[in-house]
């Protein structure tokens, strides 16, 4: 038998196990555990087949013939007529499972429309579960086997397959849950369509009122958002170009630590910096105790409010800027302000006439990066808004607070979303133009310019105090878990770590105590589940985009990036409203979670893996294929050893943002799965800020340990004595020519 | 070794609108080595990565041997290539990207490495086995990728300019040990270039491609003494070509009038009435002083060690000439008489 059609085999066997063996719908423990078994024959664990003949669902049944029918092409037939066959059985089934599964819910039909026009019946359905997985995989590949066979995707059966899996994965879980949100915009809370909600919602004095421009009341959340992100980004972006100039046009003596802040917000939980702005200017924050002291003013709540939120921001944001900005002034070529420098242009004009102008586009992108970053933020405005709401906490407010108005929630959503996507549109527009950057070949040597002293004065100015007040702030927030309580008694205590992360002995072995135990296992273990399913879906999506040709590519790229655009409160209300019913019904399980991690850091680890994959010769795949490896062969022996240094950094991003992420979780959590952030969350709500405070600290170094292991883990790259990183690949792979 | 024969039939391969390679045929006998000619982009690489399986055609059939392997996908062709890149893993010591291939297949390690090290000694390189890629000179990657490819012993060995990244003197022994190679084994090797020179020294034939069509197939004498056309004749070494007038006098023969001068030349069954002929430089003696039929004046004169090239102005326009007379140079402004050796002037279709 080819290997062609064991694989046809394996994936019939796959379904025949999803129909015959193993419970169809999703049962109320992890089905791992085993439990269902026992009540195998039972109406909630039952197989489709034992639910098609005994329980009142006929509808699975056809399911079950599509998979038979399949067995069927494994007897010696054409090859032409067996791929084919497959692609019409495979595509059929495919469509047919996932039409039953939306066309009948809880309660028979699902839309009016159908009840009307089909009888009635009795029976109804859950959310699909293993068994209905197992066979809805078994269509998809044997659709793309059928596809291979065709001579699609050059014949390859991994490559056709994989490409056909992450379609389907990213229309699930990223484009149908827009989809629902967009959805949810037009009907009203019954669920009924009804077009005139919309109006109602999206025009409000609540969200476009301008009344704060009198002065008299305030602006509509909508305005909020946009002041706050415009300012935000304003700041950030002139900040972090001051840091990018010190660090490259002066001889300034301290460039590392300028490096180390740049690392600082990757691994900062959300509200670290919030809190450490409270424990300085709260209302018992140093500055207010001093001021009361010293001329016994009343302690007031001025930082919260707009102030606030946009120091926080800019606190949180800069470094990326920064980081964004340093790789721009670096690409200045130093030949083009030295041949201003002979054209007799003294340090200022070199500056301003040449130095300026060719960091445009990056400034353009730094600003839209930041801006983003600013609509997307929902700690620090939940932390110090106050009575200053933004879109992201609206959202959250009309879900979870006493109005429960998911139509609302939906079209805030959406508003969020466009203005997301403009940012994130206009962002790839000047990314498209970033020629002047790279004018300069490698060849290029010559010092860069320093900078014209007034310039060089302004940035010290404005940059040194800014970098003290950074670490003053993380030292507070540091020091914060230490004390009694911040404001009244700063006696030196251990009880803020001892009431979260307690542990007791007795006889029947450790007790985890603390109260912060159960949310801390809970990030760990869905963190860990998610970064490597995270990491390798990113990888094999810029595999397939860098080194696989076929049709509808751009599609392809555009999904698997979509969700990078998605703030994260948007994409909390959507997978409710997707995830909340039949068919697909997770919500209240660590498995939305999961998902929801995944394909909210999926794009990174697919521009992790381009950035790499480009620097890899395309003719060593081919040799490796004209050697006789197919694609997955390939794949793991020449690509992935390669990709060493892209995989530790799509993990280390995928771990760190599943544990430090809120903005999305705290749509999704439950009772039984709580992650730290909410924790840490609820503890500020309670003003609870010393367990809060000593929470953060402990991420801290948890997500360091998770770093120094995931490197360890993955070893290092090793392409010879001489060569050491990227450059030996780029010369040995290269064409001279 | 199984060498193989190739056919092409009517192959076509489009990128979008654009066709790199329009309706070729041609077959390649087995234990042969046939070059593939041609400026960049006739597409000479297009069907060399066709018979790979790197890409497939768009139209028409590809057989290898007796197999049929128009869709047959590249892993699972008796195909082996050596790139132009030489594409040997970097991560990979020599040895494990030489048995890297017999591995994939299910060979058991200490068998592909002994197979391995017969390749490694065939292309003459002992000793380097646990060197990484990064450590070898240019000359022994070529080397290792060589092995890499005849280890799997296959019925068709491909080389994509494998020796563009060589320098010069490197490039010779190279392209000698490769065609000894291939005529010591009894290989079908198909090699691709842009150098005549290189395709004239190693091919058995040689296949001529312009614009994504074949131009002229042939031995390396017969394209040089018998170009089809005026591509041909150009690309493969230098050629004059000046227009003239053909009357037929017999079944083989005509008079071709060029300038003052009528040659008695083989029509190569062209009609009578305008004409081109292809002179090759070498083909052109020139006399200092005397009258003649054809005189000129030597505008530009270039020594080049081993020969001189002079620009001659004549009445036919002017000439490109290769001298071997090193001793006795021409100056700039020497008027000189002109004649031709009839063996390199060659009757060509007219524009």
């Amino acid at each position: 038998m080819s290997d062609y059609r064991r694989a046809i085999a394996f994936w019939i066997a796959v379904g025949a196990g999803g129909f015959l063996l193993v419970p169809w719908y999703a049962l109320q423990d992890s089905v791992f555990a085993l439990g269902w078994l026992a009540h195998f024959t039972e109406k909630e664990a039952a197989p489709a087949l034992l639910q098609a003949i005994r329980h009142d669902h006929p509808w699975l049944m056809p399911l079950g013939l599509f998979v038979a029918a399949g067995g069927a092409l494994l007897a010696p037939l054409p090859r032409r007529f067996r791929s084919n066959a497959l692609i019409a059985l495979g595509g059929a089934g495919f469509v047919y499972c996932f039409a039953q599964g939306f066309a009948i819910g809880p309660r028979g039909w699902y839309f009016d429309t159908f009840a009307a026009a089909f009888p009635a019946f009795k029976g109804s359905q859950e959310g699909m579960g293993l068994g209905a997985m197992l066979v809805v995989t078994c269509f998809g590949m044997l659709f793309a086997l059928g596809l291979a066979g065709r001579g699609y995707f050059k014949g390859d059966a991994f490559v056709a397959g994989s490409v056909v899996a992450v379609a389907v994965l990213v229309s699930v879980f990223t484009f149908f849950p827009v989809f629902k949100i967009l959805i949810s915009a037009v009907e009203d809370n019954n669920g009924a369509f009804s077009l005139a909600a919309l109006p109602g919602r999206l025009f409000t004095q609540k969200v476009w009122g301008l009344g704060c421009v009198g002065g008299s009341t305030r602006c509509g959340v909508a305005w909020n958002t946009l002041i706050l992100a415009l300012l935000c980004a304003f700041c950030c972006t002139g900040l972090g170009l001051g840091f990018a100039l010190i660090a490259t046009r002066t001889d300034f003596k301290r460039k590392r630590l300028l490096r180390i802040l740049t690392v600082l917000p990757i691994i900062t939980p959300p509200f670290v910096i919030g809190l450490g702005l409270i424990l300085i200017f709260g209302r018992s924050g140093v500055i207010n105790q001093l001021l009361e002291w010293a001329f016994g003013l009343q302690p007031g709540r001025w930082i919260y409010g707009l102030q606030g939120v946009l120091l926080a921001q800019v606190f949180a944001f800069t470094p990326i800027a920064f980081l964004v900005l340093i790789g721009v002034v670096e690409g200045v070529s130093p030949g083009m302000e030295e041949a201003a420098q002979t054209l007799r242009a003294d340090r200022w004009r070199v500056f301003a006439d040449i130095s300026l102008p060719l960091m445009r586009p990056g400034l353009a992108n730094a600003f839209l990066i930041s801006f983003i970053e600013s609509i997307a933020d929902f700690g620090n405005p939940i932390l110090l808004g106050g009575n200053f709401g933004v879109l992201s906490t609206e959202i959250f407010f009309s879900v979870v607070g006493a109005q429960l108005d998911q139509g609302r929630a939906a079209t805030l959503g959406i508003l969020l979303l466009l203005f997301a996507l403009a940012a994130f549109f206009a962002q790839r527009q000047v990314l498209g133009k970033k020629v002047y950057t790279s004018l300069a070949g490698k060849g290029d040597s010559g010092l860069p310019t320093q900078l014209p002293d007034n310039v060089r004065r302004l940035c010290y100015s404005i940059a040194v105090p800014w970098a003290l007040l950074t670490l003053v702030i993380y030292a507070m927030a540091m020091v914060g878990g230490f004390v009694e309580t911040w404001g009244r008694d700063y006696t030196f205590t251990l009880k803020h770590y001892a009431k979260a992360f307690s542990i007791e002995f007795s006889s029947h072995g450790i007790i985890w105590a603390g109260a912060a135990w159960n949310s801390f296992w809970t990030t760990i273990k869905l963190s860990a589940i998610a970064a490597p399913l995270t990491a390798a879906l990113g990888i094999l999506s810029a595999w397939l985009l860098t080194r696989q040709k076929f049709a509808g590519q751009g599609a392809f790229e555009f999904g698997t990036m979509l969700s990078f655009a998605i703030p994260g409160t948007v994409i909390g209300v959507s997978y409710i409203l997707a995830f909340n019913v039949p068919p697909i019904e997770v919500t209240g399980t660590g498995i939305v979670l999961i998902l929801c991690f995944i394909f909210r850091n999926m794009p990174v680890g697919v521009r992790a893996g381009m950035a790499a994959m480009t620097q890899i010769d395309k003719s060593l795949d081919e040799a490796s294929i004209t050697l006789g490896a197919r694609g997955f062969t390939t794949l793991r022996r020449v690509i992935l050893p390669l990709l060493k240094p892209a995989i530790v950094a799509a993990l280390v991003y995928s771990f760190v943002r599943a544990v430090t992420t809120v903005s999305a979780v705290i749509f999704l959590v439950s009772a039984e799965y709580e992650m730290a952030t909410t924790y840490i969350i609820n503890r500020v709500i309670n003003g609870d800020y010393g367990v809060a405070i000593a929470y953060c600290s402990v991420l801290i170094v948890l997500m360091l340990a998770a770093i120094w292991l995931i490197q360890k883990l993955v070893g290092e790259r090793k392409l010879g004595r001489r060569a050491i990183g990227v450059p030996a690949v780029a010369t040995l792979g290269r064409n001279a020519a | 070794m199984k060498a193989a024969s190739i056919e092409f039939q009517n192959v076509r391969k489009l990128y979008g609108d654009v066709a790199a390679v329009n309706g070729v045929s041609f077959t390649i006998a087995p234990r042969t080595l046939v070059t593939l000619l041609g400026p960049s982009g006739c597409g000479k690489t297009t069907i060399l990565r066709m018979i790979a399986g790197l890409e497939l055609p768009t139209a028409g059939s590809i057989r290898i041997g007796d197999a049929d392997v128009t869709r047959v996908s590249a892993s699972e062709r008796d195909v082996s290539m050596v790139f132009q890149s030489y594409a040997l893993f970097p991560h990979m010591t020599v040895l494990d990207n030489v048995s890297y291939g017999l591995t994939v297949s299910g060979q058991p390690k200490a068998q592909a490495h002994e197979k391995a090290h017969g390749a490694l000694k065939t292309v003459g390189l002992t000793g380097l086995d646990q060197r990484l890629p990064s450590e070898l000179s240019g000359g022994q990657q070529q080397r290792v990728a060589v092995a890499r490819a005849l280890v799997l012993e296959p019925s068709v060995l491909l080389f994509d300019e494998p020796l563009s990244n060589l320098d010069a003197r490197l490039r010779r022994q190279m392209r000698e040990e490769i065609r000894d190679l291939q005529q010591r084994l009894g290989l079908t090797v198909v090699y691709v270039t842009h150098d005549q020179s290189e395709a004239l020294a190693v091919s058995d034939r040689i296949i001529v491609m312009d614009k994504a069509v074949i131009a002229q197939e042939g031995a390396p004498r017969e394209l040089y003494a018998q170009p089809k056309d005026a591509f041909v004749a150009g690309f493969m070494g230098e050629a004059n070509r000046v227009p003239a007038t053909l009357t037929r006098r017999d079944a083989t023969l005509g008079d071709v009038a060029l300038g003052p001068l009528t040659l008695t030349l083989p029509h190569r069954g062209l009609a009578d009435g305008p004409i081109e002929v292809a002179i090759r430089p070498e083909a052109i003696e020139l006399t200092a002083g005397g009258p003649s039929p054809l005189s000129g004046v030597v505008r530009k004169a270039a020594y080049l060690g081993a020969t001189m090239e002079y620009t001659v102005e004549t009445a036919i326009g002017p000439l490109f000439v290769i001298d071997g007379g090193v001793d006795r140079p021409l100056t700039v402004g020497t008027a000189v008489a002109v004649a031709f050796t009839p063996r390199g002037v060659i009757v060509i279709p007219p524009r």
